[in-house]
């Protein structure tokens, strides 16, 4: 078991033929990921490392039976990009593009809502459940199968978190990556029932950042709802106020978002808050007692 | 990207927002131009930074007198305000916005930004116009009415009267309701024709001739959304922002400047906030948030360099690199290649963790640089700052 995707995801990458889509394409499949089609308009016929392409998204479900997409389309094409996967049937849309106009995903959020379809992201690095599929920019060799689910609004980070893990033997069942801007698919709340779900899953980290409210609501969740020990990393503690750090939605603005609020609300609901990120992986350990 | 009040104003103007006629003026002489033609009973002088808190900090002068207004300018233009946002350095002013007075009979506060929580745009509003909205929130929340509007369907004329009833103005002039609801709608188009990141009007009053006036407007954007408007482009104003951070963008990194003395160089934005959290952790604070990005070559390193030697503040620096698709022997060539070209004379602590580091590690050790290489980020962290002294 393991969550949102496993071996028997069929992948289709929309923007297969640009350099990060071509790229990361190859690293997917020779992960092990069914990396069954590629999409990029006008370029039907194609191959890419043996992956062929379609003009649509329609196309590549009509001929390739993929039910998950990969983004790496510029950031002005991909709200459309998301709905063309959507209205093609993809049942969970995973969006790795970094730029997109907040006004895009307030329109691509309105009109998902209601509908069988999952987005994860936009600007995040994917999703991999270990030894069965890759889903993302993520260094595979990183990761270790074990028992710990993690989720985060961040990239490297999350990596640093994994290799923490994977070092002290604990390893990953599913890594998930909801991304860094403002407005976004899935959240911490939407992810934290699967991995309260999933018999494998023993423990949860859960790495946020200042900024939002999504780690105070993901706190009221794991107090009613999550028996498994959640440990938390929240970054930016040290930001300033009003400032934008690298990430559009990792901002404290009007006095709202702030790391210690967040760690806060957290430490409340029984959650293992580390404050230094060198110690996720023992704060871990020490939950499961081992 | 943020910009000055008068260009808010003039954006105000061309979506149908009433505001008072006024100008952009840089000299006195202008001053007494303008003033002739505006022809009016008040005039104010207003400083044109991008910080709130300019009236306290005396960036804001009204007169009656006709003759004064170039005097006023003469005293405005080069002086530095120092207010509560723009930190003890404070801002020098270059330009002003000079207009009408006007009479107020009520003061409310409206703005519109996206709820992060819902994903719609929302019409935050309150009858304490004039106050920090956040000062509100804080000490009276059941005086601040939000309106989330339907991304779907946009501005309906009932999310304006929801405003306009809750805030009471049919009590307080119901002449101005129906002028109220459409300002709404004009500021909805505006912010979302515009790709807005928050249009804030502070105050927003009803004057005793019972008309609706935009008496101050803060209007920021969407960085990823710039690209479309060539005229939101040009409203940059350079004056503005931190020379480095100028820099930096333009060699696409992303660079906060903060007030501490180890500068750090990192890739990804979770990891580059995480690393200044650490430094603090082991007794210091970072002079920066630099996030190299996923990419991070030799050219982006060098560049990641110049910009944190520039800050005379920099008292040592701190890589902290985790090699994912990028490999860390590459970034190690990088920091070797840059440090020929950018001399490094403050201590410096590379860690290197992920695709490659070991090779990464070795190349740094036998290049000859006086570096200091780790692999754990703590006991790197606890380096830089032992060797940067407990100046914090």
């Amino acid at each position: 078991m393991s969550i949102l995707v496993n071996k028997n995801t069929r992948v289709v990458v929309q923007g297969i033929t640009g350099k990060e889509g071509s790229f990361h394409a190859t690293q997917c499949k020779a992960y092990g990921t069914q990396v069954v089609a590629g999409v990029t308009p006008g370029k039907a016929g194609q191959e890419v490392e043996g992956i062929p392409v379609f003009n649509t998204v329609r196309d590549a479900v009509k001929k390739a039976d993929c039910d998950t997409s990969l983004i790496f389309v510029p950031p002005p094409f991909c709200a459309d990009a998301i709905l063309e996967a959507a209205d093609a049937g993809i049942k969970l849309v995973i969006c790795i593009t970094e730029g997109i106009p907040v006004n895009d995903m307030v329109r691509v959020k309105r009109a998902l809502r209601g509908r069988d379809v999952r987005l994860v992201g936009p600007n995040c690095p994917g999703v991999i459940t270990v030894d069965e599929a890759k889903i993302g920019i993520m260094p595979g060799f990183i990761h270790k199968k074990g028992v710990v689910g993690v989720v985060s609004r961040s990239g490297t980070l999350t990596y640093e978190a994994v290799h923490q893990l994977s070092t002290l033997g604990l390893g990953e069942t599913t890594c998930v990556g909801i991304g860094g801007d403002p407005v976004n698919g899935t959240g911490f709340v939407d992810v934290l029932p699967l991995f309260e779900k999933d018999p494998e899953t023993q423990a949860i980290v859960m790495i946020g950042e200042i900024g939002g409210d999504a780690e105070e609501k993901a706190a009221e969740f794991i107090k009613k709802q999550v028996k498994k020990p959640v440990v938390s990393f929240i970054a930016g503690i040290t930001a300033p106020p009003g400032r934008r750090m690298g990430h559009a939605g990792a901002i404290i603005s009007g006095g709202k978002g702030t790391a210690s609020e967040k760690m806060k609300a957290l430490e409340s609901a029984g959650v293992r808050v580390v404050k230094n990120p060198a110690e996720i992986g023992h704060a871990v350990k020490t939950a499961l007692g081992r | 990207m943020n910009v000055h009040e008068f260009q808010a104003k003039s954006l105000f103007a061309q979506f149908g927002v009433p505001v008072p006629r006024g100008k952009e003026i840089t000299s006195p002489d202008a001053a007494t131009a303008w003033a002739n033609e505006l022809n009016t009973p008040v005039f104010v002088v207003k400083a044109q930074i991008h910080a709130g808190g300019r009236g306290k900090a005396g960036g804001v002068k009204i007169t009656k007198d006709k003759a004064a207004v170039a005097g006023l300018a003469k005293e405005l233009i080069g002086k530095t305000l120092v207010t509560h946002q723009t930190g003890s350095k404070g801002r020098v002013v270059h330009r002003l916005l000079m207009e009408e007075g006007a009479n107020i009979a009520k003061e409310l506060y409206l703005s519109i930004l996206v709820d992060r929580d819902t994903g719609w745009a929302t019409f935050i509003a309150s009858t304490e116009g004039g106050m920090e909205i956040e000062e509100v929130a804080e000490k009276t929340p059941e005086k601040i009415i939000k309106e989330a509007v339907d991304p779907a369907v946009g501005f309906q004329g009932h999310n304006g009267r929801n405003v306009a009833f809750a805030l009471g103005l049919q009590s307080i002039e119901p002449a101005v309701i129906n002028p109220f609801v459409q300002l709404l709608g004009n500021l909805y188009r505006l912010f979302m024709e515009k790709n807005a990141a928050l249009v804030e009007i502070n105050p927003l009053i009803i004057t005793k001739e019972k008309t609706l006036v935009a008496l101050d407007g803060k209007v920021s954007f969407d960085d990823n959304a710039i690209f479309k408007h060539e005229d939101v482009q040009k409203m940059r104003d350079l004056n503005e922002e931190d020379p480095l951070e100028i820099e930096a963008t333009a060699s696409n990194l992303n660079y906060v400047k903060l007030d501490g003395n180890i500068g750090c160089m990192v890739n990804g934005a979770g990891l580059a906030m995480a690393t200044m959290d650490v430094i603090k952790l082991a007794g210091s604070e970072p002079a920066n948030f630099l996030d190299v990005g996923g990419g991070a070559t030799k050219d982006t390193v060098a560049a990641g360099f110049r910009i944190l030697l520039k800050d005379p503040n920099v008292k040592g620096i701190f890589i902290n690199i985790f090699g994912g698709i990028v490999r860390c022997e590459r970034i190690a060539h990088g920091v070797i290649e840059a440090a020929k070209e950018v001399k490094i004379n403050v201590p410096l602590v590379v860690r290197l963790q992920g695709t490659n580091a070991p090779e990464g590690r070795k190349l740094l050790a036998e290049s000859g640089l006086k570096v200091d290489v780790a692999d754990d980020l703590w006991e790197a962290a606890q380096k830089i700052v032992k060797l940067t002294g407990k100046a914090a």
